[in-house]
């Protein structure tokens, strides 16, 4: 397996600048998670890693070699698609033993590799079927099988569990990590959806509008995300942002969020960390927290502000409610069952350690709230 | 606004029985979800409810009347779909326009005008009216498709799965919009759908639909907490329900797919109601403890980071549990950890019948 690297990488589509001069290690048998939006240039990025796509500018690195000039089938890199691609004309066995076939290795050793993926994957009872006889799910495993089956220096997949139903997904993602770790791969992967990306990284990439926005453990990107998109784009549901103007004396610091729709206590170092951090006094900044941060109670507390219960949503082991803070709607998490019902008054506290400031301006993460 | 209401229908296609004995009955301004795997039936039932296909057995109800016979048109029904079909060459305004252009309709310009713009602006799509709509964005362009039901004021939304194209984040912002939608509408909406989640964000009440047969209806705190039967204890949650069979042995249940015994309480026991001998035990996972005094010893098989939380899948021998933990707690794939179950939180099957016990 290989380490890859990504080098100044630029790609345009006629006029349109789809790869922002991209930088990314990739080390050795690392997974290695392309998150963001449609559009965004992911699987452009993962398409030009294998040689579907040639780049305009920049290096392509796999184990020190430059291999941006090669032709895809000369990478040794395997590609997973989102539709599968299996040839129709041909049982599961034939479309993992194709590559093989093409590398012309002898008929005992083929046979010895096929059987041993397909029992990896679970599907040794499909063998002898064809693509139309199978579910999506036993076709995507076949697509993996047939990219697995040729150990190769690289797994590139993009997309390849999105066309699943939602239960099935869930399955294929534990399927996707165990088979990482048996075969020591290193693997790229494509997706849109973040809840897939943490669950497979080892550290996720995301990218919006061609640019690298950060590059981090699941944990990294999730409790520290380095700016607005980022902080917005992972964890469902999705953070609360509000504006905030922050005013302190020796006592504390209180944050006003909202238009004045609501103040909250804090420490008073927050105030100094923030001012450390490039905020200038009296600037108004953008205020972030996970519905998890907003913390709820049913009586009156030191630290919390009593507020309104609008829509609770029951979502089995927990709930999320909407809080109107005067103009300003929060969403709590909270346990099931934990607000009786819309129109009740709670009280509520911002949990220091998990709030986070962006300037509004630039959107940039300012210091996060203390650590616990 | 009106309600819906399908009693004992079945639809026939030549050889195959797409659906069977579906009765449902939706009030006037609810949000019912209709939630099962593909190949459920749920585009079916929408199909048969909208007057594109007729029932073999049974009638369909709208407003109290039966319009088993009416054609599509004659329903006042609107249909909203996955893939947008939006004429590509047409403004945002003139495909909005286009439902009330017909001439069965015969709607003055100006009333078309005013629908127009109110639906746009619910929508907030008004700077959108004069673009083309194959230059807008996929979120754009289900809005619009949305807004192409609006302004029929039909007496009823049929939604097959209109989120299932787009991206997770534009889907979770967007269930929102209509939900709200719905709620400032007070719109009749049946929703139909295969993602769990979206079904208990978004519905009043959850149908649980499997090859063609309702299996339950409830609001989405019934279908998570009182599962009728062994599917919807599996399909509705995530992660999925863990089930195990066993044998009930006085104060513990010895599991057939491996060595496991679960130690069985009191409470545990109430939970199972008066069965005996084989069972299949539910648990979720948020009801798995994790930690040194816990019962049962198991290796971790994988770890999931979901920011909030962990989903820590345990091995012990064959059998594969999933445990939801917080995520302060560090665990390590391959490492050895100890688990105990809530006994209160314990579900009971007939692990023949698959229905519930207790």
């Amino acid at each position: 397996m290989a380490d890859i690297s990504l080098v100044d990488i630029e790609k345009f589509f006629g006029e349109s600048y789809v790869i922002r001069k991209l930088n990314l290690e990739i080390r050795h048998k690392e997974f290695v998670v392309l998150l963001g939006p449609s559009g965004c240039g992911k699987t452009t990025t993962l398409r030009a890693i294998a040689g579907l796509e040639e780049i305009d500018a920049g290096e392509i690195r796999i184990d020190g070699k430059a291999v941006q000039r090669l032709q895809a089938a000369d990478r040794d890199i395997a590609f997973v698609f989102q539709l599968y691609a299996l040839y129709p004309h041909l049982t599961a066995y034939e479309n993992i033993a194709f590559p093989l076939r093409a590398m012309r290795e002898n008929r005992t050793a083929i046979d010895g590799q096929v059987k041993a993926v397909a029992k990896a994957l679970g599907i040794t009872h499909l063998l002898g079927k064809r693509p139309s006889a199978l579910s999506g799910g036993d076709m995507q495993r076949v697509a993996i099988g047939r990219a697995l089956v040729r150990r190769p220096k690289a797994m590139l997949m993009d997309e390849p569990i999105g066309s699943l139903d939602a239960k099935l997904r869930e399955g294929m993602r534990t399927e996707l990590k165990r088979l990482h770790l048996e075969n020591d791969s290193t693997t790229i992967y494509v997706t849109h959806d973040q809840i897939e990306a943490m669950s497979l990284a080892d550290r996720i990439a995301i990218m919006n509008d061609g640019v690298l926005q950060q590059v981090g453990s699941p944990g990294d990107v999730y409790r520290n995300p380095a700016n607005l998109f980022v902080a917005q784009f992972i964890g469902s549901p999705v953070m609360n942002i509000t504006a905030a103007a922050v005013a302190a004396d020796d006592a504390a610091t209180t944050v006003t969020i909202g238009a004045g729709d609501g103040a909250f206590g804090f420490s008073p170092e927050l105030a100094r960390r923030l001012g450390a951090a490039g905020a200038a006094p009296g600037e108004e900044l953008t205020l972030g927290i996970r519905p998890e941060g907003v913390v709820v109670a049913r009586s009156a507390a030191p630290g919390h502000v009593p507020v309104e219960a609008h829509i609770i949503e029951p979502l089995g082991a927990y709930d999320i409610v909407d809080l109107k803070v005067g103009r300003q709607l929060l969403r709590a998490r909270t346990t099931s069952g934990f607000v009786g019902r819309p129109g009740e008054t709670v009280w509520v506290r911002l949990d220091e350690t998990q709030t986070h400031f962006f300037s509004t301006r630039t959107g940039v993460a300012l210091a996060a709230g203390a650590r616990a | 606004m009106a309600g819906i209401r399908l009693d004992d229908v079945s639809k026939v296609f030549g050889g195959h029985t797409a659906l069977e004995h579906l009765s449902l009955d939706i009030a006037d301004g609810e949000f019912f979800v209709l939630l099962g795997p593909t190949g459920a039936g749920k585009t079916t039932t929408l199909r048969l409810i909208a007057g594109l296909e007729k029932p073999t057995t049974g009638t369909v109800s709208i407003g109290g009347e039966d319009v088993s016979t009416w054609s599509a048109a004659e329903r006042d029904v609107a249909l909203v779909f996955q893939h947008y079909s939006l004429y590509p060459r047409y403004t945002v305004r003139e495909n909005l326009e286009f439902p009330l252009k017909s001439n069965v309709r015969r709607t003055p310009r100006a009333e078309i005008d005013a629908r127009v713009a109110k639906a746009a602006k619910t929508l907030r799509i008004e700077h959108l009216l004069d673009r083309k709509t194959d230059r807008l964005s996929g979120g754009e362009m289900q809005r619009v498709s949305i807004g192409r039901a609006i302004v029929r004021e039909p007496r009823a939304f049929l939604m097959d799965e209109p989120l299932s194209n787009l991206d997770a984040k534009l889907r979770e912002a967007l269930r929102a919009e209509l939900k709200d939608l719905q709620m400032t509408l007070g719109a009749t909406v049946l929703f139909v759908t295969h993602d769990q989640v979206e079904a208990m964000s978004m519905g009043d009440r959850v149908g649980v639909l499997n090859e063609g047969r309702i299996i339950q209806i409830g609001t989405p705190y019934e279908i998570y907490n009182k599962p009728r039967d062994l599917f919807v204890a599996g399909f509705v949650g995530s992660p999925a329900m863990n089930v195990l069979e066993g044998e009930i042995a006085g104060d513990r249940i010895v599991v057939r797919q491996g060595a496991l015994e679960l130690p069985l309480e009191a409470a545990g026991r109430a939970r199972l109601g008066a069965a005996s001998g084989a069972v299949a035990v539910g648990i979720r996972s948020e009801d798995i403890r994790l930690g040194p005094d816990q019962p049962i010893a198991a290796r971790v098989h994988d770890v999931e980071n979901h920011g909030v939380e962990q989903v820590v899948t345990l091995r012990v021998d064959d059998c594969q549990l999933r445990a939801t933990v917080p995520a302060i707690h560090p665990v390590a794939v391959e490492s050895t950890v100890r688990f105990g179950l809530d006994q209160a939180k314990l579900h009971g099957f007939d692990p023949r019948t698959g229905l519930r016990l207790g």
